[in-house]
């Protein structure tokens, strides 16, 4: 820019050829570098709708057969091609809801340890550990479950809570083993306290510590603090984090069907054997043998995936107008 | 009340106790404490017993014979087998979540980037017991057979959200003065991603990537789709049959009732379990080591 105008000898611009190439390389790689990260985010999109589709489409057969009874009948006979998941969907939704209310609470109590009390250290030893107990496979978990957890639970806490609790239906005669939807609640609420936990620790670590600290200036104790300032500035959180670990725990298979034993019947008590849909998927299909028994496990897989998407949906939505956490991301 | 009156009950040499009303609410308030300290140290117990249950029935089980022999003695084949159908997820996975991440970071706009979010997230919300339905719609029952290819399909597709979101967080993490210097000198886009921001953020996709070999190394579910009938007696890497694999050893023997079958699940449960709690303890290192590099 600051070249003499005047220079006698400006040689005319001169076209590098190795430049050009540069040039040419870059556009080139530019392009592709674009064009692969687009495709790999395509693929994502693709491989989410596909397994939609792969599960509807699986499911075909058996919605054409029986159609919306399926999810109130509750005869579930292969060798008769009856199939229907009403005991299925209320096994599900019982044994969750349970594993969620013993959970929630324990979790988010659990958040307030690490984001309230806990000093930086113990902090730093602690969440680790709870997260650790959301790494332990599911098998090994249903495995111990069937052979420590379940005689505990059958020997100990059935009779205690039926002798105590009894008069409620769900606290019901304890049954010859512990395999029981009790037991798999235990099971599932093992594995979702560690998520609701650490998205509430989340949560309550991006209350703004000056609206705590004015609380506690305006003499609120340490309980009065959380209940009135981190509690209801975060509860939408806290419901979307349950929602979650709600879905993981309607989600669940292969521990839920080493422990729940199997039932085939609707019972009001936690001590009987039960079943849930991904239960009995995963304990029936590698044994099913007629189209029909196939594709009423895809149908109950289909059902599962709808829970599921919506759940976690209505979770993002809620998540969604929830101001600290906006500000934490 | 004349300032004599009130400083008549007032007595400055009684012990400064809270009394009445406010010893109530404080008692209430360490009653509370207490109540979530005891709950995170039910969360360490339950994490102890079942890890001490493990070590304690499982290492009877584990010996030279027991992890290089094949069926009946040891699980040599399904050792192999797990460890072929992960690396072979994670060969699908890991490229796609890193570049799916780099998408994100560097050419999306933000409504396609909560867009992106919202399909990660979903996926990630996926039973894994779906995924295997997929995969055998999808592979297994057009073929007519099973293979191990089909599981680290399923695998690969719970573990992309998993890298796809760490990676996105310690791209975000890359500072913006490094990304500024290699626009500035002329750089084209693609030579700093590769060149400048994808070092940077290396360590942080390594530990998203490991998380994510520990979290489908211990997956059952999709398995039983895809390789439950196998022969357990041989050795083998041949994605494309099925291999054997930990997860649906100690599936089929927890299911089986016969106490010598119990042993060797407990065995295989020891493995499993120190290789995942092994891999995420490192990641973890890694993860805080790294934290500390790139806030220097």
């Amino acid at each position: 820019m600051l070249e003499p105008a005047s220079a006698p000898d400006v040689r005319p611009p001169q076209r590098n050829r190795s430049a050009d190439r540069l040039r040419r390389i870059d556009r080139i790689g530019d392009g592709l570098l674009y064009g692969i990260c687009a495709f790999a985010c395509l693929l994502a999109v693709v491989a989410l709708l596909l397994v939609a589709y792969e599960v509807v489409h699986g499911a075909t057969p058996a919605i054409s057969k029986f159609g919306l009874s399926f999810l109130t009948s509750t005869t579930w006979q292969p060798n008769f091609g009856e199939f229907g998941a009403g005991s299925l969907i209320f096994g599900t939704a019982f044994s969750s809801f349970f594993a969620l209310l013993l959970g929630a609470p324990i979790a988010v109590a659990i958040g307030l340890f690490l984001s309230e009390l806990a000093p930086k250290g113990v902090r730093n030893v602690v969440a680790p550990l709870v997260e650790m107990l959301a790494a332990i496979p599911s098998v090994i978990l249903g495995f111990w479950g069937i052979l420590v957890l379940a005689p505990f639970v059958h020997s100990r806490i059935e009779p205690f809570l039926h002798d105590t609790l009894g008069f409620l239906p769900i606290f019901g005669e304890p049954q010859t083993t512990g395999a029981s939807v009790f037991t798999a609640s235990l099971i599932l609420t093992i594995m979702i306290v560690p998520i609701i936990a650490s998205i509430s620790r989340d949560l309550f670590l991006a209350v703004p510590r000056d609206v705590q600290d004015g609380a506690s200036a305006l003499g609120a104790t340490r309980w009065e603090v959380v209940r009135g300032v981190v509690l209801p500035s975060t509860s939408s959180g806290i419901v979307a984090a349950s929602i979650l670990g709600l879905g993981r725990a309607l989600g669940e298979a292969i521990a839920v069907t080493q422990v729940i034993g199997a039932g085939t019947q609707i019972k009001a008590s936690l001590f009987e054997t039960g079943d849930t849909l991904a239960g009995r998927i995963a304990n029936e299909f590698p044994g099913a043998i007629t189209e029909l028994h196939k594709a009423s496990l895809f149908y109950c897989g289909a059902i599962l995936l709808v829970i599921g998407l919506v759940s976690n949906l209505l979770a993002q939505w809620i998540g969604r107008r929830f101001d600290y956490a906006q500000v934490a991301k | 009340m004349s300032p004599t009156e009130l400083s008549a009950g007032f007595d400055p040499t009684a012990p400064l106790t809270p009394s009445g009303n406010l010893r109530r609410r404080q008692f209430f308030s360490r009653f509370t404490e207490a109540g979530a300290t005891g709950a995170a140290v039910l969360a360490i117990a339950v994490l102890a017993i079942v890890i001490y249950t493990v070590v304690s029935r499982g290492a009877g089980a584990i010996s030279w014979d027991f992890l290089t022999t094949g069926e009946p003695t040891g699980i040599a084949p399904a050792l192999v087998g797990t460890a072929t159908i992960v690396v072979v997820a994670t060969a699908i996975s890991m490229p796609l979540g890193v570049l799916i991440a780099i998408y994100m970071t560097e050419f999306a706009g933000p409504r396609t980037t909560r867009g992106m979010k919202t399909v990660l997230d979903l996926t990630n919300g996926l039973p894994s017991i779906i995924i295997g339905l997929f995969v055998f719609g999808l592979l297994i029952k057009p073929l007519e057979k099973q293979m191990a290819f089909a599981g680290s399909v399923a695998l690969a597709i719970i573990q992309l959200p998993l890298i796809a979101r760490g990676s996105l967080e310690v791209l975000r993490l890359v500072p913006g003065n490094l990304r500024e210097a290699s626009d500035a000198l002329g750089v084209s886009r693609w030579r700093g991603v590769v060149g400048v921001i994808l070092p940077s953020a290396l360590g942080g996709i390594v530990t998203a990537t490991i998380l994510a070999v520990a979290r489908a190394a211990g997956e059952t579910a999709p398995l039983i789709f895809a390789s439950s009938v196998f022969d357990a007696t041989k050795v083998s890497i041949n994605p494309f049959e099925a291999l054997p694999n930990i997860p649906v050893t100690i599936f089929f023997l927890s299911e089986e009732g016969n106490p010598a079958g119990f042993e060797r699940a407990w065995g295989a449960s020891l493995v499993l379990i120190s290789a995942i709690l092994f891999a995420s303890l490192g990641a973890r290192a890694l993860l805080a080591r790294n934290r500390e590099r790139m806030s220097r």
